[in-house]
Formats: C-alpha cells, sequence, structure tokens
C-alpha cells in the first residue's frame, strides 16, 4: 500500500503536516510529495489510487481506519470526480513527478525513468547532438521572453575559455506565481537532470573546461532550498552530480544561492552581480552573459520551468515535444491560477488552449459565482486581458498581441470587486520600490505615473490626466535599461486600453464600481433594513453614527472617514456602500 | 589591506546583545572569497537579527570592503534590516494574489491589534510586521509568515486570533 501526503508549502500551511504527523504516530509508513497543484483541495492524502482532500485532523483518523481495512467514514473526504476531471485537461511535463514522487529520496525519481536521459546524453550523444535536440524541441525560455533554449545553449557552447556557468534562475520574482516553488520543492532531481544535460551541452570538450552550476533561490523559499540541498546530495552521493558523472570525463557540481529579496534580480545580468556580492543592478547587453557572464565568463542562464523540461525532452525526442503546441509556441506552460479564481493552484496545459480552457477548465471558474472580469498575466510586465477575449489562445504571440505577455506563469484572475484602476496603481507601487534606480525614466518616470494613479485613486483625478498617463508610458517604454522599466507601463496601458471607463468614473465621476478605493465610497443605512442593534454606532471611530436603540440609525457623510467598519459590522446588510 | 579589527578588543558594538564571536567561523570560511559580501551578511542577520551600522562597519573592515558598499547593499535587498525587530516576524503577503484577496484589510487589521506601524517592534517586544511581496503560497491567499509558519486563506479575525494565540504563549 502506497500512502502519500502533499507536503509543499501551500499543503504544509493548509495543516498537512499536521495530517503527516497523525499518520505516521499510527505507525503508517506515509511518504512526502510535493504539490499536485490543486492547492484548493489541500491537504491532500492518497492511499494507493484514492485520493482524500480536505483533510483534518479528524479526516485523517477515518482515513487510518480505511488503512487498517476497519469501517471508516473516510468517504465523504474522497476526491469529488469533477476535481479529478480538471486534471485531465492538463498534461504534464515539467509537473509529471509533483505530488507524485518522494521528493526527498532520489529513488523514487530514478524509478520514473529519472537521470536516463542525461546518461544518456553524457554516454551516446555528443554536444552538438543534444543542441540539436533542444533546437527541434522549439522550447523556449519559460523565464518570460520565450527565447529558444537551444540556441541559447549553442552561444554558450560557441563561447571559448576554461570556465563556464551554468546558472538556474528560480528567483521567481513576479507575486502571484509559484510554479517554480513547486517544482524545486516537488521534484527537484528534474531540475538537477535538466542542468546536468545543459552543463553537458554547454561544456563538454575535448580540452576540459571546469563547468559549474549555481540555482539562484529566492529567500522566501526556505522549503525549497532544503529539498533542492537534500537532493544535490543524494545525487552527488551517486555520482551523478561531482567528479566524472556516469563514470565519463565530465565533471559537474551545483550549488546553491539563496537571494536576498529584489525583484529585480531575476534579471540575469542583475541576478549576475547579486551573485557576486553585489547591488543587483542590471547592466547594458551586450555583452550577453553567454559571453561575458558570472565574473565575466561565459555563462547560461535558465529558468527552473526550462530546465525541468529538458530531461522529458531527451528521453522523448525534442520532435515529441514539438509536436504540441502551435506554430510558434512548442510544448507545454504551467501556469499558477490565483485571485478569484474557485480552484486555485498550478495548471501545465499544452500551448494552443485558451484561457477559457485554464480558467474555467482547470480553475472551475469565479469564486462565490461571482462574474470574471480580467487576468493578469506577466505580473508586474504584463497586462490585464479583459472577459470577452477570453478564448484567447495561449501562445506568446497571441498573447502579446493583447498587450499583455505569457510571461512566467502568474494568471491572477479578478471578479468584478477588482478595481482596475486600483490594481494599476498597485503594480506601480510594486515596480517603484523594486525599480533599481539606474534610470531616470524608471526612477522618476514611474513614481509619476503612480503619483498620478494615486490621486485617481483618492478621488482628486482631474483631466487631462489620462492622457499624461500615456504620454509617460511612452517615454518610460523608451528610456528605461532593462525589462522591469520598460515594462512597467504595461499594466496602466492594458487598463487603459480595455477599462477606460473605469478611470474615467474616478476621474469625472469620483465612482470606484468595484467598491475598492475608500475614499471614492458612501456610506449610508437603509432605513428599511436597520433594525437598530446599534453595533455600528458602538465599532464607528469616527462617532459618525446616531441613533437610540431599536430606532433606524443615520451616518453623518461629514464625520465618517471611510473606514468601512460599518459594513462590516452590521448583520441585516443595513450598510450601504455606494 | 591592513586590518587589525579581528585583534582589536576595543571593538565594542552599540548593540550588547552582539557576540561576535559567533560570527567568526563565517568570516574565517568567506573573508577571502570573492562575492561573498550577500552570504557573510545573511548569515550575520541570521544570528543577531538586524544589521546595525557598527556590525556593518566590522564586516566591511573583515572583508577588505568599504563600509558604503556594505551600507549599499544591505540597503538594497530587502531581508536585510537594520533596525531590530520583535521576537516573532510577521512576513504579511502584499503580492498580486493577496492584495487581489483583500490583504490591505488584514494589514490594517494587524496594525491596529498591534499598535504599530510596519517594521516596528511592539512595546511587550513579542512582534513586527513587514509586508513582503509574495511567499508562494498564493493559492492560499491572503498569506502571512510568522517564524517557520504559514498561514492562509486569512480573515481579518482569522489573522488576529492568531496573533492572540503566539502572544498568549508569550
Ligand atoms: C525585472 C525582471 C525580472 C525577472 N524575473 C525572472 C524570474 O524571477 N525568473 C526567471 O526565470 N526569469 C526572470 N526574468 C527573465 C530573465 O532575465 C531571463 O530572461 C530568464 O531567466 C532566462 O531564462 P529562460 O530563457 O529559460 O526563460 C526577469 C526579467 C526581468 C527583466
Ligand atoms: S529600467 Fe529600472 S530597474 Fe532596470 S536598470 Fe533602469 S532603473 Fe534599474
Ligand atoms: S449595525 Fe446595521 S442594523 Fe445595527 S444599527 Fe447599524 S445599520 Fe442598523
Ligand atoms: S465607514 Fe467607518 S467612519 Fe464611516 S460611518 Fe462607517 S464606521 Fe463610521
Ligand atoms: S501573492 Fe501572496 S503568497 Fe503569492
Amino acid at each position: 500500500m502506497r500512502i502519500t501526503v502533499g507536503k509543499g508549502s501551500c499543503g504544509i500551511a493548509a495543516g498537512a503536516a499536521e495530517i503527516f504527523n497523525i499518520l505516521k504516530d499510527a505507525g503508517v509508513p506515509a511518504v512526502v510529495t510535493g504539490c499536485i497543484g490543486m492547492c484548493y483541495l489541500e491537504p491532500i492524502v492518497n492511499v494507493d489510487d484514492r485520493t482524500f482532500v480536505r483533510v483534518t485532523p479528524d479526516a485523517a483518523r477515518e482515513i487510518l481506519k480505511f488503512i487498517r481495512g476497519e469501517e471508516n467514514g473516510a468517504e465523504q473526504y474522497a476526491i469529488p470526480q469533477e476535481d479529478l476531471d480538471n486534471l485531465s485537461v492538463q498534461h504534464r511535463i515539467a509537473l509529471a513527478n509533483c505530488g507524485i514522487i518522494d521528493p526527498e529520496n532520489i529513488a523514487e525519481y530514478i524509478a520514473r525513468e529519472g537521470y536516463a536521459a542525461a546518461k544518456k546524453c553524457i554516454a551516446a550523444m555528443s554536444p552538438e547532438d543534444v543542441i540539436a535536440e533542444m533546437k527541434a524541441s522549439g522550447l523556449g525560455g519559460r523565464g518570460g521572453a520565450g527565447f529558444s533554449t537551444g540556441l541559447k545553449w549553442s552561444f554558450a557552447r560557441a563561447e571559448k575559455g576554461d570556465k563556464k556557468y551554468l546558472i538556474c534562475n528560480a528567483d521567481e520574482g513576479d507575486p502571484g506565481a509559484f510554479m517554480d516553488r513547486a517544482v524545486i520543492e516537488g521534484d527537484p532531481h528534474n531540475l538537477i537532470e535538466g542542468m546536468i544535460i545543459g552543463a553537458y551541452a554547454i561544456g563538454s570538450d575535448e580540452v576540459p573546461i571546469a563547468m559549474e552550476g549555481i540555482v539562484y533561490v529566492r529567500a522566501e523559499y526556505p522549503l525549497a532550498i532544503i529539498r533542492l540541498e537534500q537532493a544535490l546530495g543524494q545525487a552527488r552521493e551517486r555520482g551523478m552530480l561531482g567528479k566524472n558523472i556516469f563514470g565519463s570525463d565530465f565533471s559537474f557540481d551545483i550549488r546553491i544561492k539563496a537571494g536576498a529579496g529584489a525583484f529585480v534580480c531575476g534579471e540575469e545580468t542583475a541576478l549576475i552581480a547579486s551573485l557576486e556580492g553585489e547591488r543587483g543592478m542590471p547592466r547594458l547587453k551586450p555583452p550577453f552573459p553567454a559571453q561575458k557572464g558570472y565574473w565575466k565568463k561565459p555563462s547560461n542562464i535558465n529558468n527552473v520551468e526550462t530546465y525541468a523540461n529538458v530531461p522529458w525532452i531527451l528521453r522523448n525526442g525534442g520532435a515529441a515535444f514539438a509536436a504540441m503546441g502551435t506554430e510558434n509556441s512548442k510544448g507545454t506552460k504551467v501556469f499558477a491560477l490565483t485571485g478569484k479564481v474557485a480552484k486555485g493552484g498550478l495548471a501545465e496545459v499544452p500551448m494552443g488552449k485558451t484561457l477559457r480552457d485554464v480558467i474555467y477548465g482547470v480553475g472551475g471558474g469565479i469564486k462565490n459565482g461571482r462574474e470574471f472580469k480580467a487576468v493578469q498575466m506577466g505580473g508586474p510586465s504584463g497586462g490585464c486581458i479583459p472577459a470577452e477575449l477570453i478564448d484567447t489562445q495561449i501562445d506568446y504571440r497571441t498573447l502579446a498581441a493583447t498587450g499583455a505577455i505569457m510571461g512566467s506563469g502568474g494568471m491572477v484572475v479578478m471578479d468584478e470587486t477588482t478595481c482596475m484602476v486600483d490594481m494599476a496603481r498597485f503594480f506601480l507601487d510594486f515596480t517603484c520600490k523594486e525599480s533599481c534606480g539606474k534610470c531616470i525614466h524608471c526612477r522618476i518616470g514611474n513614481r509619476r505615473m503612480l503619483e498620478i494613479l494615486e490621486r485617481i485613486c483618492a478621488g482628486d483625478g482631474r483631466e487631462g490626466d489620462i492622457e499624461l498617463l500615456s504620454d509617460l508610458a511612452e517615454q518610460i517604454k523608451a528610456g528605461s535599461l532593462c525589462q522591469l522599466g520598460m515594462t512597467a507601463p504595461n499594466p496602466v496601458l492594458t487598463t487603459l486600453r480595455y477599462f477606460r471607463n473605469e478611470y474615467e468614473d474616478h476621474i469625472h465621476n469620483k465612482k470606484c464600481t468595484a467598491h475598492q478605493c475608500k475614499p471614492l465610497l458612501t456610506y449610508a443605512i437603509d432605513p428599511e433594513k436597520c433594525t437598530g442593534c446599534t453595533l455600528c454606532a458602538r465599532k464607528c471611530p469616527g462617532k459618525a453614527i446616531a441613533g437610540e436603540v431599536k430606532k433606524v440609525h443615520v451616518i453623518d457623510m461629514d464625520k465618517c472617514t471611510k473606514c468601512g467598519k460599518c459594513s462590516e459590522v452590521c448583520r441585516f446588510g443595513a450598510v450601504v456602500v455606494d | 589591506m591592513t586590518c587589525n579589527c579581528a585583534e582589536n578588543k576595543s571593538w565594542k558594538f552599540s548593540d550588547p546583545e552582539i557576540d561576535i564571536a559567533l560570527l567568526e567561523p563565517t568570516l574565517e570560511k568567506y573573508g577571502d572569497v570573492a562575492g561573498s559580501l550577500i552570504t557573510v551578511l545573511q548569515k550575520a542577520q541570521e544570528l543577531y537579527g538586524y544589521l546595525p551600522v557598527d556590525l556593518q562597519a566590522y564586516i566591511a573592515c573583515r572583508l577588505g570592503v568599504k563600509p558604503a558598499k556594505v551600507m549599499g547593499v544591505v540597503t538594497f535587498y530587502t531581508q536585510f534590516r537594520t533596525k531590530p525587530v520583535g521576537k516573532n516576524l510577521i512576513l504579511l503577503c502584499q503580492g498580486t494574489a493577496c492584495h487581489v484577496n483583500g490583504s490591505s484589510g488584514i494589514e490594517q487589521a494587524i496594525r491596529e491589534f498591534l499598535g504599530t506601524e510596519e517594521g516596528e517592534i511592539t512595546a511587550d517586544g513579542l512582534f513586527t510586521y513587514n509586508n513582503v511581496a509574495c511567499l508562494g503560497c498564493c493559492s492560499l491567499s491572503p498569506v502571512m509568515m510568522i517564524g517557520d509558519k504559514t498561514y492562509g486563506n486569512l480573515t481579518k479575525d482569522k489573522a488576529v486570533k492568531i496573533l492572540k494565540e503566539i502572544a498568549a504563549e508569550g
């Protein structure tokens, strides 16, 4: 009998550690797995082919009885069929093992063809063959830009030198995205194997080149760092890392560098500066990292998910990968579905599916039966795609045509209670805080845009603000050195493009229809519904509510500070917010 | 560089809690390794909780770099703090997913409960809260992390209840 408990960060936050301990303490040989991607059902326990979800300590005790073949009440925690169906839209390559195998046990990875691809490459393929296979796969970098991985490797290979670096970008800075975390926590060996293959393709030569691998992981992912460290140790023990890998004359090892919290360090030249112990400031390219990277040596940088696709491609052939997807985007892509979506989690789907397939097919639509309004893709560099474009096909070009981008895979779903002006303000606030400060347009221009948006959200929007925003956006795009500054205006531009009416409402009518911008709201008490319970009056910090017991209460808007307390506490829905 | 900060026994730190001997193994290990400033600072913060200016100056001296460079790095990365924090550091996520699901309301509730602004220590020394930009548990948003524990699907009441429980434990 195989019993597993999903213990990714998300599972643990939902209480999986406690469940795991209940099973362990009862003598059940439960195995740890990573995140299967159905975060909304966490904690999840599998007993052979049965899946139990939202497992509470009580549920765990029923599952224990089930395991022991006793009479039990575990059935009520069994996964509903419709949730199982969500998996059928998916096609898992990067996530193939996540939530299935024990990430802390290399034997389980090996049992699922693990390290077979690396072994094959080193034993039977030339580096040129490997690169040709990668080119044939059409795999584009999953860090956001989608640049051909095979081509990138060929550049790093072409550079001469006695030392080269292979770097993995696990900075995952887009707030609202967690694909890379899931891969590292759930299947670290897949990443390691991908990196070994990359290192071999770039650095194996007749005159040996010293190859070193570095994974730059963001500091907020402590569990990922622990699991990866463990996995590296196990791979070393088995001769898959270190000197003379698989008994060949190729040597390669990997170390981890924990980031220190800076979004801009996801940009490759900033990442390199950070690795060198400096402030993470981007620099002009060329020279590209492939020419002059870490310590000025040829360096190849790829994203976690990019590497995680590599072993599959080498096992199944580039053509099999290229058979999935569209003309310009091959293979699959992992998305992190969050926000107002009913079933938040991870989804890996073939390119060419539509946003609807992901948001409704996997995500189950919108929470609480509300209306879908927009989805933000590409984080602070991306844009909001409105409801009317939900049938947009997922590929690099089609998404770019909407004004958003594929990005690294964050999909933050928004409903009618999300204010799009506030979202634009939110993203600019983020980019302003994260700007490294090198370029004037990024450092000051974005701040000016933010100030305008803050003004609009505070009810002080003016005639001409929209034009001013558009004008600044164009200048910032033109005048910034790196993509952080260049793309910072995108959330503003896309919301202006699709939700201009909301800007106009804010500016001209001083109204926020989504009821998010507090200064624009008014509070009133509906005399029909008010029972005179006095609760709101007692809670109001501004003493703005007058009334006696069992009599209708009234708000004095002159005193009201618009804190929202009254509408929160009223149990009779009598406070009308507009 | 001629430097005698290690021998200079009169090197006094304004915070008497700082036992510099604890950092010695790290300084030994990384003192001559180029590019290890961030690693040393991370270790120092892990040991002492924060990086006061005099500690920064000491590290600069030991690594043979200018104090201004150390301060430049410390102020660039959000992980580094120059002020001490309470016994329990609350990392409140303000990432996109958490924002959409109401993290600013959670912050308001936490601020009211603690009676402090971001980065300050409560009078009882128990708490400091900091806003962060995504803890990677976005599917459970809004999320906060205290110590190594992550709490998801927060509401204002739930967040305050968690803090009360921690406060009760002391
Ligand atoms: C501001 C900024 C942040 C970025 N953050 C990340 C990140 O967190 N993870 C990532 O893989 N790539 C990130 N990138 C993209 C990287 O610069 C780089 O293109 C990528 O790591 C290359 O790997 P790939 O070809 O496999 O996608 C970022 C770029 C910019 C401009
Ligand atoms: S665009 Fe912004 S983040 Fe990028 S280098 Fe310039 S100032 Fe720094
Ligand atoms: S809380 Fe609601 S019902 Fe009670 S007095 Fe206020 S408005 Fe009326
Ligand atoms: S919004 Fe706040 S200040 Fe205004 S009436 Fe309600 S409780 Fe009082
Ligand atoms: S946005 Fe809050 S955990 Fe990711």
